[in-house]
């Protein structure tokens, strides 16, 4: 047998059970012992440090997390939506829950025919997100993709169709410049914004008005306690504050008048600006070209954006708010208006105009635009022909200081300060201007030519809007606005007498009402008694030889640009309006008619 | 009903030799582990369902160990002994598994032959005491040491340093249970200290980093000390009466690791609270001291420490995980017994307890 039954020698059972028994029971008491201190120990984390432990497991569980707010809507005057939230769809990949990555984004792109933008993009977003976050792969998936995906959907796991509200601007182009675009929030828009109401969102408006406005469109952020897991996925929402709104916004602007601007300037590039003449408030502001915002809410591709940034046209250039264009002859009421206000000259005061223009003692000859000059012409005439040696005569007798002086109580030079971002301030030229920005002398030269707006100075749109307004203006007007606040924006009044208001009134009038108006041929279309002023903004300085001057023939880019200032009605001025039109050659052929077109529609408002 | 009429309804059948009260015991802790781990699979009925199946197949182990008398146990020890010893060298060679090899592949089932030795060393450390005479002298007390020392080292060889200390333990209960002299235990207690060094030396670089995070288990929060902490917390958050069941969100949050197999424990307290863990804690009081006194009473020297032996290693598991999910262990994979998920060990301790029912119903020689 076994050799552990052979050598047993003696075995007291009796004795053996009972010492057994004892052990047993020491065994029992001492188990016993050890599961109540183990009790014990439960006890202590369980009773004793229940508050720590309770609290240690909600900060585990609970995370709190912000909601976006949705943006305000910004609608026109007459409440018309310019850019407002719409549904849109994205798609999204959880890339723990994509068996294999590079198959379904090859099968995606079968789908949909991703760029390799995209893809790129998505990989650079997928390294900074952890692994059960949705990683959008694109935004706003059109009707098609949308199907498309849908069938094929239930067999790829972790890809995702997410509902989403999306900013869209239904007028795309029209706007661009005024409202502006969102785009998605980066690490230079965190620095002008407060981080904690960011960060849930995902768009900050980039430009215009969207810029310029962006804490009331904004709104604010929601709070919400959520339930996560060990990986930080969201189990369940347990408290939620909801987000505030953003504000709606009303912007003055007239988006039927911008059409009608924009159509009328047609394929040009240029600018429109229609400024109320009582309140300040912008009715029309068209910069061309412009661009689709909507593709920069979407993320722009590359390619795209380097063909708007390299075309000649520049359609990124806002060309109201930071064109700079010689004012031409549009600043010729402004000069008119220093004269009389220093007493040089009456309306009644009279050039023989021949043709051009010599300082005394000088050889240089200022040439008058019409060879052989005008005749004599007082103040309507010359206003009303444009004659440029009666504006040398008078810059030259006034001397650069009195023409910056009352040039700047007009507002030139410096901001209007609108409500948009990127405003450019012009250059409104003096003695001391010139000494700090050039260190340079002022020459007598740089004052005649000052007297038909050429040399240094330069306006944007808007500003030669606005001067215009303060001109047509009995009271003063209010710095130029899209919104208007509570607080009324601060105002110019320019020192004009309104004897010599009425004399610079009767020769803008004669511009376009006058037998020999430069701008006589839209009087029919506008339909009211209105004033204005075509001026015209060198690109290419013209040789002052007569003969070599008629033999040029000036390329298409190197064109002058047209300007027309003016506004109507002439007896109650209402609306103060700019054409600038790049390359159009003369004020009176190509950007009056423009000035007409709004100012025809305009007057036929029974608001404005 | 009486007795005699259940006897006699299993007249045809070899008798039922379970014992009411530790069956009974044990039916309500396996009751409590299937909600535990209903709750911890995060409402899963089918692991409910393979758990039920896995009680049932050791419940048929259950009745069939009964059957076995005490001679035969005694008899098959050195055969189920030196097989359990070669499939522990087989695993070292062909063993599978996830880091540690502790799993053989037999084509249908897996399973680990540790196992085997959570039974066999008890009994075979029983039947060579069994042969001598009692108390054992210092020969009785070398061979049995040696006889739990081989398998000790294998297991902790695959490693599985948590099977290694229950068996280990177990024998030692064993000798205790054999009535070693006090000298004897004084000795066995300063060599075990003095061994402390030279275990450390051996130990391999995860098991040392265990044992490092249980000591400081904030030094490494995210890592190793992950699973201690999330333990404390999750039974300290249960407070006295429990978030109530499927509530815990340490459990259902996947904060707690392997919440249904090892750390079942920790859902429980979790869920059930203070009150829960005494009640389970009192049942396996219960168990054991039930299972003790079966185990006193039995007719011979081999099935009383054989028994005492099973009941050690029983207690053991209890005291190791319970030990572990309240942060007084270091991680080891013990798990609770009869509640945690898994089949192996729900076998092998219906198995023992069947044993210590078979033998205490042969206690007297008529039987």
């Amino acid at each position: 047998m076994s050799p552990f039954n052979t050598h047993r020698l003696i075995k007291d059972e009796a004795t053996e059970k009972q010492v057994f028994q004892v052990r047993a029971l020491v065994t029992g008491l001492l188990m016993g012992l050890v599961l109540v201190l183990l009790g014990a120990r439960f006890a202590w984390l369980q009773i004793g440090h229940h508050e720590s432990y309770a609290a240690r497991a909600d900060n585990n569980r609970i995370r709190i997390q912000a909601v976006a707010p949705n943006r305000g809507i910004i609608r026109d005057r007459n409440g018309v939506i310019l850019a407002e939230n719409i549904p849109a769809y994205r798609l999204e990949l959880v890339p723990e829950r994509v068996p294999d990555l590079d198959k379904t984004l090859a099968r995606i792109e079968e789908m949909i025919d991703l760029s390799e933008d995209e893809i790129l993009r998505f990989r650079q977003r997928l390294g900074r997100h952890r692994p059960f976050e949705r990683i959008s792969l694109r935004l706003n998936l059109n009707e098609e993709d949308l199907a498309r995906l849908a069938v094929e959907r239930h067999d790829l796991p972790g890809v995702e169709i997410q509902p989403y509200l999306t900013r869209h601007y239904p007028f795309g182009e029209l706007l661009s410049h005024t409202v502006g675009y969102v785009g998605r929030l980066d690490t230079a828009d965190l620095q002008r914004v407060n981080r904690e109401n960011y960060r849930a969102t995902s768009h900050i408006g980039k430009t215009g008005i969207e810029r310029s406005y962006e804490e009331q469109l904004h709104g604010k952020a929601g709070l919400e306690r959520v339930e996560t897991n060990a990986s930080g996925r969201v189990i369940q929402t347990l408290e939620r504050t909801d987000p505030q709104a953003g504000q709606d916004l009303r912007l003055s602007l007239d988006v039927e008048l911008q059409q009608i601007a924009s159509e009328a300037l047609g394929a040009r590039a240029g600018a429109v600006v229609g400024l109320s003449v009582e309140t300040g408030e912008v009715l029309v502001l068209v910069s061309k070209p412009g661009f689709n915002p909507n593709l920069f809410v979407h993320g722009i591709s590359q390619d795209y954006y380097s063909a708007l940034l390299q075309s000649p046209f520049r359609p990124l250039f806002n060309r109201f708010l930071s064109g700079a264009y010689e004012p031409g002859s549009t600043i010729k009421p402004f000069i008119a208006l220093a004269g009389l206000e220093n007493g040089l000259i009456t309306p009644e005061s009279t050039v023989h105009s021949v043709g051009h223009f010599r300082i005394p003692g000088q050889q240089r000859r200022y040439r008058d635009w019409r060879r052989g000059g005008h005749g004599i012409v007082n103040l309507e005439r010359a206003l009303e022909e444009s004659v440029n040696q009666y504006f040398y005569q008078l810059a030259y007798d006034l001397g650069i200081d009195p023409i910056s002086e009352k040039l700047s109580q007009f507002g030139f030079g410096q901001p209007t300060g609108i409500d948009l971002p990127g405003e450019n301030s012009g250059v409104l030229p003096s003695r001391e201007w010139k000494r700090a920005r050039l260190g340079e002398p002022w020459y007598p030269g740089e004052t005649v030519i000052a007297g038909i707006g050429q040399g240094y100075q330069v306006v944007t749109p808007l500003q030669l809007a606005y001067a215009t307004a303060l001109l047509a203006s009995e009271n003063p007007v209010p710095r130029p606005r899209l919104v208007q606040q509570n607080s009324p924006a601060e105002s110019l009044a320019p020192r004009v007498s309104s004897e010599h208001r009425q004399a610079v009134f009767d020769g803008l009038e004669a511009v376009i009402h006058g037998s020999r108006g430069t701008a006589r041929a839209i009087a029919p279309t506008v339909g009211v008694p209105m004033a204005g002023k075509t001026g015209t903004s060198q690109v290419y300085a013209r040789p002052q030889d007569d003969d070599e001057r008629e033999r040029l023939i000036v390329p298409d880019h190197l064109q002058n640009h047209a300007l027309f200032a003016g506004f109507a009605p002439l007896d109650d001025p209402k609306i103060a309006l700019v054409v600038v039109v790049e390359h159009g050659g003369g004020g009176a052929s190509s950007a009056a008619p423009v000035a007409a077109s709004v100012l025809q529609r305009a007057m036929l408002e029974p608001d404005s | 009903m009486n007795r005699t009429g259940w006897q006699d309804l299993f007249g045809l059948f070899p008798r039922p030799r379970i014992d009411p009260v530790l069956t009974g015991l044990l039916v309500a802790v396996m009751a409590i582990g299937l909600a535990v781990i209903y709750s911890a699979s995060d409402q899963d009925t089918g692991t409910v369902i393979r758990q039920l199946v896995r009680y049932g197949a050791g419940f048929a182990v259950l009745l069939l160990a009964t059957q076995v008398p005490a001679n035969v146990y005694r008899s098959w020890a050195p055969w189920v002994y030196f097989i359990g010893l070669l499939l522990l060298v087989a695993v070292l060679f062909a063993g599978v598994g996830r880091g540690a090899q502790r799993w053989l592949d037999l084509g249908i089932v897996r399973f680990q032959p540790a196992e085997i030795m959570k039974l066999a060393v008890p009994m075979m450390m029983a039947a060579w005491l069994h042969a001598r005479p009692l108390p054992p002298g210092l020969f009785s007390i070398g061979g049995a040491l040696a006889l739990m020392a081989v398998p000790v080292l294998l297991i902790a060889r695959q490693p599985d340093l948590g099977t290694a200390v229950l068996v280990g333990a177990g024998g030692l209960g064993v000798l205790f249970l054999a009535g070693l002299r006090k000298r004897y235990i004084f000795g066995m207690a300063v060599a075990l200290l003095a061994a402390i060094p030279a275990v450390w030396v051996n130990l391999l670089d995860y098991q040392k980093n265990r044992v490092i995070t249980f000591l400081n288990p904030e030094s490494d929060p995210l890592g190793q000390g992950w699973n201690i902490i999330q333990s404390k917390i999750a039974v300290g958050s249960g407070g006295l009466t429990g978030k109530g069941w499927l509530a815990g969100s340490q459990s259902h949050l996947e904060f707690l690791p392997e919440p249904h197999t090892d750390f079942a424990f920790s859902v429980l307290a979790e869920e059930f609270g203070f009150v829960g863990v005494v009640v389970v804690l009192g049942l396996y009081l219960a168990i054991i001291s039930r299972a003790l006194f079966l185990a006193g009473q039995c007719r011979d020297s081999f099935s009383r420490m054989f028994c005492g032996g099973l009941v050690v290693l029983f207690f053991l598991y209890v005291a190791v995980n319970a030990g572990m999910v309240s942060g007084l262990l270091p991680v080891v994979g013990v798990p609770l017994p009869l509640i945690s998920y898994g089949g192996t060990s729900a076998v092998t301790i219906l198995a023992g307890f069947g044993i210590i029912m078979g033998l205490y119903s042969r206690r007297r020689f008529m039987t």
